[in-house]
């Protein structure tokens, strides 16, 4: 097995009384793309939190590249520029063009020569199919563009993997397959990827392995088309079937 | 007959105005730094600073601004701490305004949506990387109108230096006046000064105010 950019073990996390992670355990390896699936309020997007440190656990353990991910220490800087985040509600920032938001995270984080940096910038925004926006503010662009900036802005950190909170869930539904366009490239490409979504055909397709969280616990993972079209436990299966087949 | 007076009048009001616009002008600074440290403070997330902050101004807020000024001119040099009237005038209304400034900026920063905040941690920003580049500028377009206005207030307010001795505009009026009689006269001249300045003022945050909504 290869090396895991992401590891929990036994994670434990309250908000208040409600104890919405009750001993999470799972590793992503490198060049892995796993998506967590599961209905609302399970603590899906609080796991991929717990991993960058936008929220603190309170039980167990979560690392990233085997250092232990700690808000208050000083090494939550380098591990948050070591997974990018892409976020359901885009949070582009909106005085900033698009190619300043790609740029904003390597200039003023990771200190890299602005021109450079622009460069960079540039090549990453035709990568998601916007080259021709790099002038255009947040306000200007679609849901899916924003989308695309917010993704490139994630890559142009040059992370080890990028964690995406229901990317396409926020968007329009005919603007969703260019998002998960960009994200299926670079899945194929071996960006390590932990992806919270609802999107079962995506999953299916691109993710090497599903997690199904309910409950604040990991009810069922292995192979992406194991667990969704063969789930063995009743909930998965109750999910999928109330997802899949909504009417 | 009016004419003759004002072209009499006028260099001199003009020496007080001088006077206005340094107190005005100083004390604005003093008060937007001042105020950007206690809202700062205040959305630290640091429980002592955050009390600290409110606690002063609260206490800044509840005393009027010219019990402020007294207190720096009159009382502070009991305690061996000494001001010039200009000095004592600019820091009593900077320090009073601060805490008007600090709930703006406050209610600014306040303001700004909390995805903000998780995009500039998740790119490995630190507080102040943040504050300096995510959610000032923002907050900055939000802020600007009351500003405006504190500046506005701030203006007509210096004529409170008056009281401790400072010859800014209003009281050079008042002692014009009160040597030449000629009330009518020199508080239309007083007055017109006081809106000459104030009118460019109104018009400047007005095109602030469009330039912001527009980018």
């Amino acid at each position: 097995m290869s090396t895991p950019v992401i590891e929990l073990v036994e994670v434990h996390k309250h908000f208040g009384s409600n104890h919405v992670l009750r001993g999470i355990n799972a590793t992503i390896a490198k060049g892995e793309v796993v998506c967590i699936i599961g209905p609302s309020g399970s603590g899906k997007s609080t796991i991929l939190r717990c991993v960058n440190g936008l929220e603190a656990y309170d039980g167990g353990e979560v690392r990233v590249d085997g250092i232990r991910v700690d808000r208050s220490a000083p090494s939550i800087t380098s591990i948050r520029t070591h997974v990018s985040m892409v976020f359901q509600r885009f949070n582009l920032f909106p005085h900033r063009t698009a190619l300043e938001n790609v740029i904003e995270g390597p200039v003023f984080v990771k200190r890299e020569p602005r021109e450079s940096a622009l460069v960079r910038g540039r090549e990453l925004l035709a990568r998601v199919g916007l080259a021709d926006k790099a002038d255009a503010r947040p306000a200007q662009l679609s849901g899916g563009q924003m989308q695309r900036v917010a993704i490139a802005r994630a890559l142009a950190m040059q992370p080890n993997a990028i964690l995406f909170d229901e990317p396409t869930s926020a968007l329009d539904p005919e603007l969703v397959g260019e998002v998960l366009a960009v994200m299926r490239t670079l899945a194929e490409e071996g960006m390590t990827m932990a992806v919270v979504t609802h999107e079962m055909g995506f999953a299916r397709e691109v993710a090497d392995r599903v997690l199904f969280i309910d409950g604040g616990v990991i009810v069922e993972a292995g192979p992406a088309k194991q667990v969704l079209t063969e789930p063995q436990h009743p909930r998965t299966q109750d999910f999928l079937r109330r997802v899949l087949r909504p009417i | 007959m009016f004419w003759t007076d004002a072209a009499l009048f006028f260099p001199i009001l003009l020496e007080g105005l001088r006077l206005t616009v340094i107190v005005t002008f100083a004390s604005l600074l003093l008060s937007t730094a001042l105020g950007l440290v206690w809202a700062l403070m205040r959305v630290s997330g640091i429980r002592a600073l955050a009390f600290f902050a409110q606690c002063a101004v609260n206490v800044i807020r509840g005393i009027p601004i010219i019990v402020q000024l007294f207190y720096i001119y009159f009382v502070l040099p009991e305690l061996g701490i000494t001001f010039t009237a200009m000095q004592a005038a600019i820091i009593g209304l900077g320090i009073a305004y601060s805490a008007y400034q600090s709930e703006n900026f406050r209610a600014g920063i306040e303001a700004i949506d909390h995805g903000q905040i998780e995009a500039a941690q998740s790119l490995g920003m630190g507080w102040m990387m943040m504050m300096r580049r995510v959610i000032i500028p923002q907050a900055v377009k939000i802020v600007l109108p009351p500003y405006g206005n504190t500046m506005i207030m701030m203006l007509k307010d210096s004529s409170q230096a008056s009281t401790i001795t400072v010859a800014e505009l209003a009281m050079k009026g008042q002692m014009l006046a009160s040597s030449t009689f000629k009330n009518s006269t020199v508080f239309t001249l007083v007055a017109l000064l006081y809106l000459v300045m104030s009118v460019p003022l109104i018009l400047f945050v007005g095109w602030l105010e469009r330039r912001a909504k527009k980018s």
